[in-house]
């Protein structure tokens, strides 16, 4: 039997220990703490005072209490759950952690004020719409395991998949299985996984290198920082299987450097994989060996387009290169690099777990599996949400999301960030994949989603994006560098109510020379936002231009002074 | 100003030795953390001892917004300007702060207390509009809330 701490030498190993944590925890009941977004509210203190009360309580025998990754619900933060039958509890603070022991993990019972909706009818999490509506694949373990212990990972079955892929396949149907899954890059393009890795593998070079994209640009965005916080080791479980897969020998993970738990709590797992000899030589017994280095980013958005992440990883300034070459041809020191985004590593021992065409049956034709969104802005339970392909953007907002606060009305939601697009309220049943997203002119992108009311001004959120991109532009081509910032001003000129119909006739000529022209991926994508809230609401605009108002009553040079005072109050 | 001391830019050579060219965005993120900016008269001991031209040193610090070539105030103050931030009203935070502080963001006051940054988005968009603080963030924070928030910081 492997002891505590030591290498695990074999998948059947890997099974016995296993077998051997869950039997070492039949019986106890655990109260798993968020110690990870909740941090920013407090959740350290609520942890401790759970540890202590617990111990207060004689407990300790019975009850474990577990800092987690995030439940998911951030709109109740900081988020208790608590085993045998998952009581969800919010807005938790220290002075009511006793009552919490003391009713509920001691006596069973519930306490209403902590509920979501302060309704005792949806105590439990199965009962919650929040996560009904919801299915967690990707997400299966965060919220459930300690990331910083590799144990509660291997007892929950991490690197079973790896074990099997390692010792009982050969590379090639590695890529096969995920050819067969129809996986689709997670990071915004929606690239097919498998054929990029076959492309790879077909490459002439020296050596294979492995890029797990965490650089999570996108404003609004958190899924791949909730998954590096709170499952660190799937994300190394899909690097392994992917690098035996191209028989790449070493792996990066760049991630961006303001996400310090990320940052600390893939080290750790990195750390600990090591020890087990689930890194490193010759893992689990199988002779195929990968190291993984960390790279923290320096704060350039452009840096997660994978040319621009390959010039940084080399140490220059993050500048975009033309492709082609694509980086699966030549990468990274001119060798054949696959660069994958952190959930789509996280899909990859789901796939093998089920097997490629059991996970191809769910989702849509184009677009399968689930996609794991960040829900925020005017909407009631901002937070992470996993869904399968195909749900659609009501049942995102409304069904899981509870709506817009304040009974307010919705009037679009953004999603791809600055790539992306503004979806107006006649898609809200709109089924969200790869293909009917590009259709309506806006992007899955990595996931964010911002939900907005009749108080957000669409012209104002088309300038803030081309702001985002002018400020973030690398400098290297000129349409990036010129068109945004013109595209910019022409914005500036109609939200300060000096605008014209010619300049929205400006605006989607330069926008499509900026999206035709541009050298990489932020450039090309830079217009988007303008061109879609132009698309789609365009009336809005024309008040701006023709009627010199600005309906959503954010414009300040169109509003009349009184109501510039009231608006600037109300925020 | 005071000579600075080269002491802990060697150390930080020796613990990434052998060091190419590959190594300049963990070298001067090292570095940074050891001084709190990129000393001018650090990089040019680091450009001679790595052999990295001094020129490669600095177009890489300035390309990248973590890096600076100031010292930095005692406090970092970030201002989170993302979108879901944007929508639920950061502007008037933005003001807020700027005007407590008699600053704009890239600037230190001239006290050293505070350096004023943005951010875009602080990965906690559920507390917007959220401001940060060294390590502590402070969320659905309205006008009112900004001197008290500041005043906690000496
Ligand atoms: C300006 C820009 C920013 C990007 N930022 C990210 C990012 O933060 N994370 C990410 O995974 N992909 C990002 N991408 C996409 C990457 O270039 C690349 O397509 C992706 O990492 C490939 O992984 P996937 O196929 O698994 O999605 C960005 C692209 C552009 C043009
Ligand atoms: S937009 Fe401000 S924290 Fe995400």
């Amino acid at each position: 039997m492997t002891e505590n701490g030591s290498r695990i030498a074999s998948p059947a190993d890997l099974s016995a220990r296993r077998e051997q944590l869950i039997a070492e925890d039949v019986g106890i009941r655990r109260i798993l703490v968020c110690s990870t977004g909740c941090l920013a509210i407090g959740a350290r203190e609520v942890e401790a005072a759970f540890r202590e009360g617990v111990a207060a309580a004689d407990l300790q025998g019975e009850v474990q209490v577990v800092a987690t990754g995030c439940h998911g619900l951030c709109a109740m933060a900081p988020v208790v759950v608590i085993e045998p039958n998952d009581v969800v509890y919010g807005r938790n603070r220290i002075k009511y952690v006793p009552d919490v022991i003391e009713q509920t993990v001691k006596s069973g019972e519930i306490i209403r004020r902590f509920c979501f909706g302060r309704d005792p009818e949806m105590a439990h999490l199965g009962d919650i719409p929040f996560y009904a509506h919801q299915t967690k694949a990707v997400l299966r373990n965060v919220g459930r395991v300690d990331p910083q212990q590799i144990d509660d990972a291997i007892q929950r079955g991490v690197y079973e998949a790896a074990g099997q892929v390692l010792t009982s396949m050969e590379p090639d149907e590695v890529v096969e299985e995920i050819i067969a899954s129809g996986l689709r890059g997670r990071g915004g393009g929606g690239f097919p996984a498998g054929l990029k890795w076959k492309i790879c593998k077909e490459s002439p070079g020296s050596t294979t290198y492995l890029i797990c994209n965490a650089d999570e640009g996108d404003p609004g965005a958190f899924m791949d920082r909730a998954l590096l916080e709170g499952d660190p080791h799937s994300v190394l479980e899909g690097m392994i299987i992917a690098a035996y897969a191209l028989e790449a020998a070493k792996g990066f993970i760049y991630v961006r450097a303001e996400y310090p738990i990320a940052v600390e709590h893939i080290r750790i797992a990195i750390e600990q994989a090591h020890e087990r000899g689930l890194l490193g030589p010759d893992i689990l017994g199988s002779n195929f060996s990968l190291d993984i280095e960390v790279r923290e980013g320096a704060g350039a958005f452009v840096c997660g387009e994978e040319t621009a992440m390959i010039a940084s990883l080399e140490g220059e300034r993050g500048m975009a290169r033309p492709k082609p070459p694509y980086p699966a041809l030549r990468g990274y020191l001119g060798q054949p690099t696959i660069i994958n985004n952190v959930e789509t590593f996280a899909n990859v021992p789901v796939i093998i777990g089920q097997g490629g065409v059991k996970f191809a049956e769910s989702g849509t034709e184009g677009s399968k599996g689930t996609k794991i969104f960040a829900l925020a802005g005017q909407v009631n339970n901002t937070g992470l949400v996993e869904v399968p392909m195909g749900a659609t953007i009501r049942e995102i907002v409304f069904d899981v999301g509870g709506g817009l606060p304040k009974k307010r009305e919705f009037k679009a939601v953004q999603m791809g960030g600055p790539s992306g697009g503004c979806v107006p309220a006649s898609y809200l049943d709109l089924p969200i994949d790869y293909d009917s997203l590009r259709e309506v002119g806006a992007i899955m992108g990595s996931g964010g989603m911002i939900v907005m009311d009749e108080t957000t001004c669409i012209v104002d959120i088309a300038r803030y994006f081309i702001s985002f991109c002018a400020e973030e532009s690398c400098g290297l081509c000129a349409p990036c560098r010129f068109g945004t910032v013109r595209l910019k001003e022409i914005l500036d000129r109609i939200c300060g109510g000096r605008g014209t119909i010619d300049d929205l006739n400006d605006l989607e000529r330069l926008a499509e020379v900026v999206q035709k022209t541009s050298l990489c991926g932020l450039g090309q994508t830079a217009p988007n936002p303008v061109l879609s809230t132009l698309r789609h609401f365009r009336d809005e605009y024309l008040a701006h231009v023709a009627d010199r108002t600005c309906p959503a009553g954010v414009c300040t040079a169109l509003l009349p002074e009184k109501e510039v005072a009231t608006a600037a109050k109300e925020g | 100003m005071s000579a600075v001391d080269i002491g802990p830019a060697l150390d930080v050579l020796d613990d990434l030795a052998p060091i190419n060219h590959g190594h300049v965005i963990p070298l001067l993120q090292a570095i940074q953390d050891r001084y709190g900016y990129l000393p001018h008269e650090v990089l040019l001991e680091v450009s001679e001892q790595a052999r990295i031209p001094a020129s490669h040193l600095y177009g890489v610090a300035t390309f990248y917004a973590q890096f600076h070539l100031e010292e930095h105030g005692r406090h970092t103050v970030r201002v989170c300007k993302g979108t879901a931030c944007h929508v639920r009203g950061r502007q008037i935070i933005q003001e807020a702060v700027d005007e407590e502080l008699g600053i704009k963001p890239g600037q230190t006051t001239e006290d050293r207390r505070f350096t004023l940054e943005t951010v875009a988005c602080l990965g906690t968009c559920f507390l917007a509009p959220v401001v940060m603080v060294d390590h502590d963030y402070y969320g659905t924070v309205n006008p009112d809330k900004v001197a008290e928030i500041l005043a906690g910081y000496e």
